[in-house]
């Protein structure tokens, strides 16, 4: 080693001590009373050594993650990620690197498509929650993330998609997949009629309707006690494969699913079956999002987030565009709402509460707004850590908290950067 | 149409932003194949009066007639349709998309079926949006985002052009170059309503010439003759009369 190296190696390490102390103090003031001080009845009891411990973890991590910053690696990966942040919005991407991703998609699918039948029960569950979150997420996607419209009463569509199973089947007799498209519609014209007289306001106004819809949907579900049961809630019917069913013995006049293939009953052939329609919708629903996106309403969709004014000097009218992202948007909460109520068998307001509309605003606005891949991730990501650290439920909102701060910091945009394809224009040689 | 019926007609028209009155009586015509330039200093009324034929704010009184129709009062995506497109003050293109899908915008009133033919026209017109066209519309300069906007508005194929202060903000070579575009779109065939500060440029180009003073048409004459008139030279050319 050369001496100037040496001496610029002491430097680093001087410099890695220094933050690593700093981290220490930050760590220690921060979580100290969090998490050294416990409530015990009405004593509080002192707890020191669990945020030292903590902190010295933190001060460690911090004096490696400045020395790896220094290696001819970490300057590389440092530089790479400064340079995606220089450029802030929309990433163009070339066709060739497009058409390398598709490997991932591709390796993507095929483990999506082994996960159920390798998973657990419980773990089935809640790969099935995580699915339904992503199709919320995408639907909400299209209305914040693409047309710009902060939605805070999406959990009404979830609501309307769920409750029109539910109802649709005590009332008219529908099975699931005949009440799917049905409770769809159903949750499209909730979205007209909320939509057309709202749409006019901007910003904070329409944030503040929306979430009055919200709730106004879960309060008449919990009031209506004669239609919806109220609290009491409503059953939900499972649903069939071409009239086979999925119990042990056939209830509906059909043939349960087990005795027509003559395997031994597994409940967990339900869960299997509904995971897997759910993945084929949300990968019909990426489909249709992506050509959306590349067709002109989707378009006209992202150009009126940008500019209202622009967009009516161009022959865009700005109600009618407006109303279709917010129906489209109705349509897809409506479907995860089908899904959850067929998953869970019984539903009643208490699941669409203002904190489920928090959520899925969380998971696309932490996906990255406008980013497909991102929203799926967020919503992976957010579905699953809570049971990974079922361990330590009670930081569970703390981590969320942390998980919030640390992405402002790092990537203001959300996890992932709304992609879209180079254009190829036919007939211009380049 | 015959050949004397003008393009676009403006009769006596009003505008008003709430107990404001912004235009006075406002008429003027435009022929087919014409250069027309609107000046006047700030806060004249020149982009209400674009807005107004636009819509909004809707005129107050008087009339609109482009190709002989009635267009008073229609709602601006509407007017938009009728082959009138605009680059509007301050560019106000789209910056995060791309400067492709800019473009591609504003071929919604003609829908897709000549968008490729015309982008290759835009990108032919502006050579600089060719070589930028998947990059993000907010990261071009003042004078390629200027072109941007004639450029979108282009792929609407207009028979009238409305341009809203072009020269805005740009340096002096970039404001040759947008003027020098703007007759080159003039010798294709459209028709243009140019609305301009910049005096000196702005009547050279055109064949006629409206001044704007206080909401009011103070002067109108071919672009020559409001070049030489002492009133015009002493108020908007630096000149002493």
């Amino acid at each position: 080693m050369s001496p100037t190296s040496k001496v610029h190696w002491n430097l680093v390490v001087r410099q890695a001590v220094l933050e690593a102390a700093a981290a220490f103090v930050l760590a220690l003031l921060l979580l100290g009373p969090i998490v050294g001080l416990v409530l015990d009845g009405y004593q509080v009891q002192n707890e020191l050594q669990r945020p030292l411990l903590i902190a010295a973890i933190i001060a460690a991590g911090r004096f490696l993650v400045t020395l790896a910053l220094q290696t001819s690696i970490g300057q590389a990966v440092l530089e790479r990620f400064n340079a995606r942040r220089r450029q802030p919005g929309v990433l163009v991407v070339s066709a060739s690197e497009s058409d390398r991703q598709r490997w991932w998609l591709l390796i993507m699918v095929v483990v999506s498509l082994s996960v159920p039948f390798l998973a657990s029960k419980y773990w089935l569950t809640v790969l099935i929650q995580a699915m339904i979150y992503v199709l919320l997420g995408l639907g909400l996607n299209i209305v914040v993330g693409l047309a710009g419209l902060l939605d805070l009463g999406y959990v009404a569509f979830y609501a309307v998609g769920a409750y029109g199973l539910a109802l649709g089947a005590q009332y008219l007799d529908l099975g699931f997949w005949s009440a799917l498209p049905l409770a769809a519609m159903l949750a499209a014209l909730f979205g007209g009629v909320l939509g057309f007289p709202v749409l006019r306001m901007h910003g904070d106004y329409l944030a503040i309707v929306t979430l009055g819809f919200g709730e106004i949907i879960r309060l008449v579900l919990n009031n209506w006690l004669e239609f919806t049961g109220g609290p009491n809630g409503v059953s939900a019917p499972a649903p069939q494969l071409f009239g086979l069913e999925f119990t042990r013995t056939a209830r509906d006049g059909g043939m349960p699913f087990h005795e027509y293939f003559q395997i031994s009953y597994d409940p967990l052939h339900r869960f299997i079956f509904i995971y897997l329609a759910l993945f084929l919708i949300v990968c019909l629903m990426v489909v249709v999002v992506t050509r959306l996106r590349n067709m002109p309403v989707g378009r006209a969709w992202e150009a009126l987030r940008e500019d209202e004014i622009a967009c009516r000097a161009l022959g865009i009218n700005h109600v009618l565009v407006k109303l279709s992202a917010f129906m489209m948007g109705a349509t897809v909460g409506g479907i995860a709402g089908v899904f959850f109520a067929t998953y869970q068998g019984f539903i009643n307001p208490m699941s669409f509460n203002f904190f489920e509309s928090a959520l899925i605003v969380a998971i696309v606005v932490l996906g990255g707004l406008g980013s497909t891949t991102g929203v799926i991730v967020a919503a992976v990501v957010l579905t699953i850590l809570p049971e990974l650290l079922r361990a330590f439920a009670d930081y569970r909102v703390f981590t969320f908290g942390v998980l919030m701060v640390l992405m402002m910091i790092w990537r203001p945009r959300g996890l992932m950067r709304p992609r879209r394809r180079a254009f190829e224009v036919k007939g211009l040689c380049r | 149409m015959s050949h004397d019926e003008p393009l676009l007609q403006i009769h006596e028209l009003d505008a008003c932003y709430g107990p404001i009155q912004a235009l006075h009586q406002v008429s003027l015509s435009i022929a087919p194949g014409e250069i027309v330039t609107l000046i006047g200093a700030n806060g004249a009324g020149k982009s209400t009066l674009l807005m107004s034929l636009f819509g909004d704010p809707p005129p107050a009184r008087g009339w609109i007639r482009y190709q002989g129709h009635d267009i008073t009062g229609l709602p601006t995506h509407e007017i938009a349709r009728r082959g009138i497109a605009q680059a509007p003050e301050g560019r106000r293109i789209f910056a995060s998309m791309s400067v492709e899908e800019n473009l591609l915008m504003g071929a919604i009133p003609v829908g897709m079926e000549h968008m490729d033919a015309d982008l290759i026209k835009v990108f032919e017109l502006f050579p600089r949006l060719k070589e930028r066209r998947n990059q993000r519309a907010g990261t071009l300069s003042g004078g390629e985002q200027q072109m941007l906007a004639i450029g979108r508005a282009l792929m609407s194929r207009p028979q009238l052009l409305l341009l809203d202060e072009p020269s805005l903000g740009l340096a002096p070579l970039m404001v040759q170059r947008i003027f020098a575009t703007i007759r080159e779109i003039r010798d294709s065939g459209a028709t243009i309503f140019l609305v301009e500060q910049n005096a000196h440029h702005a009547l050279k180009l055109a064949q006629r010439g409206y001044v704007l003073v206080n909401g009011e048409i103070r002067l109108s004459g071919t672009g020559e003759e409001l070049l030489a008139n002492p009133e015009v030279r002493r108020a908007y050319l630096g000149g002493r009369g």
